[in-house]
């Protein structure tokens, strides 16, 4: 029952949306937007893992972007080169900042990450030649052909359905990350890290190094952030300052919050949920905010463990 | 033989002296109690010898290797186990599930190997899972096994709380007042839990209040008193003992009033 709800849903994802709509590129753009966001949101949901409110997650988007941006752009490296190099960065600076403020729990820690986005943000419009400033950098290749021994892999996407090409790509990166994802939090990892939730002084006493776990749960958290920024740069083939603002460190946030932090698939179905909607109320634009504040609000009261509580809450209603 | 050496331990905050100078020895297999009357210093001694806290001057040796200082996970993993009082358990894990997380130290696999799930992985799992179920039969937790933490009721939480310091396999372990508000009855029990913990071969270190508990269970005491020890002995010396007397009960001349 259960794997056929997952093949169906697959088939849907993979197959019913991109023969529906191969030639519409605005609709395919929706739900290629909304996995590369989703990839973003499932780091979040893993800092929630160990107890960790983490508003800081738009800083690594945006140093993923500006390293893709910088290697493709400037150092003429392959895409399929530098994707991966700007989750390896991310991961790094998240290691390296992660170390000290891991330290810090509930409150303290979610204001520094907040302060952290606007600091990236920051220091990428003032890095001169580096990250040209406010102009930001525009001249971003699409990704070429991807080769391996003469054999080519994956065609340059200008020679194909370029929005089909960027979809695929999306929809390839959420399921490996969603996988990832859903390992750690179901092996012994997720123990570690729910162990890190409930209680940091019981953890260390039975011998678990929780300085070194945190920050593995960040680390990748970081990695899942650069990658999914370093793809909205190649597919918009720009990046700015104000590429990923605090607004967007948010809403990764709050995408979690409404699909259910207890579930693995909560911030997929959270962002697709509020993304989705969003565009489907364009013509609401200038209040679109009210209504997104209103939709939080009404969560928080009569489902705060979010939209996939939905059955066990309905399930235990019939029970009585 | 001493498994754990306490030497010139002291602890300064700010301008309060804490523990001040203290030494004593544990033999390994021996039950061993430190008592004070309140505010004598002995949480602290507690987490100084747990390394929750570095000492200011001093050192605790575990075999002739000092642990002061180590970071607290370290000294767990070289057979120094603390336990905490009820309420630090991990509350949305079922019972069995804190003490098979407990059996961390155990295990053989890497951090990939819990990544794919390896074969390793596998095995580590299923044996701590039939560990966690014969610490648990043995406490008398086996019945609420399947629980959530957090609704068990007071008194099997501390039990609870000593498996998961039990399925850490110590050396020695360290008991944060095991029988801190218990009726008799409970306390009865407790004592044949603790008494358990040492025929299972781990020496136990316990820091309590109550006297009677203690002077019922312990092979030797320790008394502190404003962070200094006053006496040291088997409980019958100590009963005697003038200066724990004076510690507990005040000066007689106060007493009578004169």
């Amino acid at each position: 029952m259960k794997i056929l709800g997952v093949c169906l849903l697959l088939a849907v994802y993979l197959i019913g949306v991109p023969y529906l709509w191969h030639d519409s590129p605005y609709h395919l753009g929706v739900i290629t937007t909304a996995s590369a966001l989703s990839l973003v949101s499932l780091g979040v949901w893993l800092t929630f893992m160990i107890g960790r409110i983490n508003i800081g997650q738009g800083a690594f988007a945006l140093l993923g972007g500006y390293v893709m941006a910088i290697l493709t752009a400037k150092a003429g490296l392959s895409f399929w080169l530098s994707l991966p190099l700007a989750g390896l960065a991310s991961a790094l600076f998240g290691v390296l900042v992660g170390w000290p403020i891991l330290r810090l729990r509930g409150v303290y820690f979610a204001m520094l990450t907040l302060s952290l986005t606007e600091t990236t943000r920051l220091l990428a419009l003032n890095g001169g030649a580096i990250t040209d400033g406010a102009s930001g950098i525009v001249n971003i290749p699409v990704p070429g052909e991807l080769s391996l021994f003469g054999w080519v892999l994956i065609p340059a996407f200008d020679q194909t359905n370029q929005h089909l090409a960027f979809f695929f790509l999306a929809a390839f990166l959420l399921i490996l990350g969603y996988a990832v994802i859903w390992r750690a939090a179901n092996s012994r990892l997720g123990w570690i890290f729910q162990s890190l939730q409930q209680n940091e002084d019981l953890a260390t006493s039975i011998g678990i190094n929780i300085a070194k776990y945190r920050v593995i749960a960040y680390a990748i958290c970081c990695a899942m952030g650069g990658i999914g920024g370093a793809f909205f740069t190649a597919s918009q083939q720009s990046i700015y300052p104000s590429s990923f603002v605090v607004t967007d460190s948010v809403y990764f946030m709050l995408y979690c919050f409404l699909g259910g932090l207890g579930y693995t698939f909560g911030p997929v179905v959270g962002t697709f949920v509020l993304f989705v909607s969003f565009e489907l109320l364009h013509g609401l634009q200038q209040y679109q905010t009210l209504l997104y504040a209103v939709v939080i609000i009404a969560l928080m009261l009569w489902l705060p463990n979010g939209l996939l509580s939905l059955r066990k809450v309905l399930s235990a209603g019939r029970q009585q | 033989m001493s498994i754990l050496q306490v030497q010139n331990l002291s602890k300064r905050f700010g301008g309060l002296v804490a523990v001040d100078d203290v030494s004593f020895e544990v033999d390994a297999g021996e039950i061993l109690s430190v008592i004070g009357p309140n505010g004598a210093g002995k949480s602290t001694l507690f987490k100084l010898i747990s390394a929750f806290l570095p000492p200011t001057a001093g050192q605790v040796l575990l075999q002739g290797q000092t642990i002061s200082g180590l970071a607290p996970h370290r000294v767990a993993q070289l057979g120094v186990v603390r336990t905490f009082q009820e309420t630090t358990i991990f509350k949305e894990m079922t019972a069995l599930e804190n003490v098979i997380i407990a059996h961390h130290l155990r295990s053989h696999a890497s951090l990939p190997g819990f990544f794919f799930n390896s074969r390793q992985a596998r095995a580590d799992e299923a044996a701590f899972r039939d560990s966690a179920e014969e610490i648990l039969d043995y406490l008398g937790l086996g019945a609420v096994k399947h629980e959530l933490a957090r609704s068990l009721p007071h008194g099997y939480l501390r039990a609870l709380g000593i498996a998961i310091g039990l399925a850490a396999e110590p050396k020695i372990i360290l008991l944060d007042e095991p029988f801190a508000g218990m009726n008799p009855e409970e306390t009865d029990r407790s004592i044949e839990m603790v008494r358990g913990i040492r025929e299972r071969g781990v020496t136990v270190l316990l820091v309590e209040h109550d006297m009677r508990a203690v002077m019922r269970i312990s092979d030797r005491i320790v008394v502190i008193n404003f962070g200094k020890k006053i006496a040291e002995g088997n409980p019958r010396d100590i009963q005697n003992n003038d200066a724990v007397i004076e510690a507990y009960l005040g000066r007689e001349d106060d007493e009578i009033g004169l």
